[in-house]
């Protein structure tokens, strides 16, 4: 009961006392406190009413930010909880990705394609690449640390190749093939309608994505599973020898976020018309690593938050040449440093800057404006 | 007979570049036990300080220029980037490695611009024959300049003071400092070494086809050198080189006329399957150490 009414109220569950907690469960609910609850509900509430805020274009950004959340929140369990750093996830994203992308397209296509409706190529987007994930995990559970992370580097390199050469599924470098085609009961997810823009739904379509998987993803990291994650990764010997079965969640860790990369991969070609296989490189799953850095390794919030940042921010840094002469647009010569040049530099140096003074990321930002509020008017 | 000689000795050539690197991965990895994601960043950086100073000086006090001051940059990013981060895990390190990579190749790239630079190396494309055999003589210089670097950094290890010193604060930091070795000294000097390294791979990796914005990509191949030599194993980072070198030139040769169906190019992915196969066998390399853990 106070799990229940603990879970879709917020706080304690216990009437008149938020903060006092008589039970495990309420304590690990999923809203813990009313602030959280409103936080989020709110939060969420103000999301839904973007599209009809803010221009399309805009409104793209922010969907591919929600596209990368998704596969940031799968990066977060294997590496962040579980502690297996994993540098290969630019691949499943990619398998994901031509997943959806194969089984949605046209069958009359240059590339191969079977117009399978959504509920089909959305679940097999997280399917396939979470059967792929579960079939590489057994190698890659034998390797700890630095070796593990180098060898799912070595995944990317191969995966990229594959994708180079079954050009009837990927459209060959260079060229690429069509994004998914989303449709939902007949109502095309990219197309423009009468009522909505393509963008709008788009926008949603990545929205109701995330939410479900920044939940599951919440529900893994609370429950038995996530605090088995956390033993593994605190430390792996001292986990086994309370029972906790290594082997089998750092197994289960691969699988769910090569299943969520999928996913990402999935919705990030719905927003985006069009896939190249060279997208999936190392560059992709560094900079999947750089948002969870950025957000705060272990925290499903983080991620998102570290996706929303970072697609948002290296935006920004493409606009910078309105207000800075010595930055030339796109296209123009000349200059100190291009658009591109000073967004990667920028991008670099928010990795670095990140790791070197708030190490827990935007969630630590978080942490310390909360306890200061909280504390406040004492420093302390 | 005839190919597979040339193609032997050639991958020798190209592994020695790969060797170099990953000679400079594993002595950063000893002393500090961090994997550096900048090391094709000072490979090229190696690269271009020969491109740029080979016309104002001439080309061996070009190189010798370009070896001090990529071994320069790297004792800078060591002091900016790495001297603050001692005693945070090994992955969070890495990862700023990757950041420093970042911006050292915009900055580089800059450089380079959409041209291909060359850094006008005396033996271009020249060959000599062996009997039958066709061997560049770029190959040979590669080949021979490893083994002479290598014999070198063995004696500064096995018979310098500094060197012992660096040998103990690989084994034991704490012990290390308490017997007054310097510590941070040698982590800066094994960044240095490390950019010194990069430096002569970086004029070696030009080998007639010129350095470009794409170029840094082929210090990755190192990973694979030092993951099958075994990550803390010096003379296992050269044969893991030598052997990656091998291979990839081996499969180029080969691979189009027994294995057509793993397609074209395949010999630029073939070290990463090597790696994979390498790693089920031995999960810590040939020659690595295996981590002993206490509970």
């Amino acid at each position: 009961m106070s799990s229940l009414s603990g879970g879709l109220l917020g706080g304690s569950g216990v009437s008149r006392r938020p903060e006092l907690y008589t039970s495990y469960e309420a304590d690990m609910a999923l809203f813990n406190t009313r602030a959280k609850m409103a936080g989020v509900y709110g939060l969420l509430a103000l999301t839904v009413l973007m599209p009809f805020v803010l221009a399309d274009d805009l409104l793209v950004l922010m969907a591919r930010a929600f596209a990368f959340a998704i596969g940031a929140i799968g990066l977060n369990l294997v590496t962040g909880y579980a502690g297996q750093v994993s540098l290969g996830h630019a691949f499943f994203v990619g398998i994901g990705a031509f997943t959806a992308a194969t089984l949605s397209g046209d069958p009359d296509g240059r590339t191969l394609g079977f117009g399978l409706p959504m509920i089909v190529w959305l679940p097999a987007a997280a399917l396939l690449p979470a059967l792929i994930g579960a079939l590489i995990a057994p190698v890659a559970t034998r390797l700890r640390g630095l070796y593990l992370a180098i060898v799912t580097l070595g995944l990317v390199f191969l995966g990229e190749h594959v994708f180079r050469e079954a050009d009837f599924i990927t459209g060959g470098f260079g060229v690429g093939r069509p994004g998914v085609i989303a449709d939902f009961f007949g109502i095309s997810l990219t197309n423009t309608g009468a009522s909505f823009t393509g963008q709008q739904k788009t926008f949603w379509f990545a929205l109701a994505v995330l939410v479900v998987v920044a939940l599951l993803g919440r529900n893994i990291a609370r429950t038995a599973t996530g605090r088995a994650f956390a033993a593994v990764r605190d430390r792996d010997i001292a986990a086994e020898v309370i029972g906790v079965e290594i082997f089998k969640y750092k197994i289960l860790a691969f699988t769910v976020s090569s299943a969520f990369a999928g996913l990402a991969g999935a919705v990030l070609y719905t927003i985006t018309r069009q896939i190249t296989p060279e997208t999936f490189n190392l560059a992709l799953s560094v900079q999947f690593i750089a948002m969870i850095l950025i957000g705060g390794a272990s925290t499903i919030s983080g991620s998102i938050a570290g996706a929303v940042f970072l697609t948002v921010v290296l935006r920004f840094a493409e606009e910078l040449s309105r207000f800075a002469s010595f930055i030339p647009g796109p296209g123009q010569q000349g200059g100190l440093l291009n658009t591109a040049q000073v967004s990667t530099i920028l991008y670099g140096f928010l990795i670095v800057g990140f790791l070197l003074f708030e190490p827990r990321g935007l969630f630590g930002v978080w942490i310390r404006i909360r306890n200061y509020w909280k504390g406040w008017p004492f420093s302390y | 007979m005839t190919n597979f000689l040339q193609a032997v000795f050639e991958g020798l050539g190209q592994g020695s570049i790969y060797a170099l690197v990953a000679l400079g991965f594993v002595i950063i990895y000893k002393s500090t036990l961090v994997v550096s994601f900048a090391q094709p960043a000072l490979m090229v950086t190696g690269a271009l300080f020969v491109v740029f100073l080979n016309p104002v000086v001439g080309f061996w006090p070009a190189l010798l220029l370009a070896v001090i001051g990529t071994a320069v940059v790297g004792l800078v990013v060591e002091r900016l980037a790495l001297r603050p981060m001692i005693g945070q895990p090994v992955f969070v390190v890495a990862i700023i490695t990757i950041g420093i990579d970042i911006v050292l190749r915009v900055i580089q790239n800059r450089f380079i611009g959409t041209n291909i630079r060359f850094v006008g190396d005396p033996w271009g494309l020249n060959t000599v024959n062996v009997g039958d055999i066709l061997i560049f003589e770029r190959d040979i210089a590669r080949f021979s300049a490893t083994m002479v670097i290598v014999i070198a950094l063995f004696a500064f290890f096995k018979y310098s003071r500094f060197g012992l010193g660096m040998r103990a604060a690989a084994f034991d930091q704490e012990t290390a400092l308490a017997q007054g070795i310097n510590v941070g000294r040698v982590f800066a000097v094994s960044w240095g070494i490390a950019g010194a390294l990069a430096a002569v791979a970086g004029m070696f990796v030009d080998g007639g086809s010129g350095i470009s914005q794409g170029t840094w990509i082929i210090a990755l191949k190192a990973l694979p050198a030092i993951i099958i030599g075994g990550l803390d194993s010096v003379g296992g980072g050269l044969i893991g080189g030598l052997a990656v070198g091998v291979i990839e030139s081996l499969v180029g040769e080969y691979q189009a006329q027994y294995f057509p169906w793993l397609g074209n190019n395949f010999a630029p992915v073939s070290p990463y399957v090597l790696l994979l196969i390498v790693l089920l066998v031995k999960p810590y390399g040939l020659f690595g150490t295996p981590e002993v853990e206490r509970v």
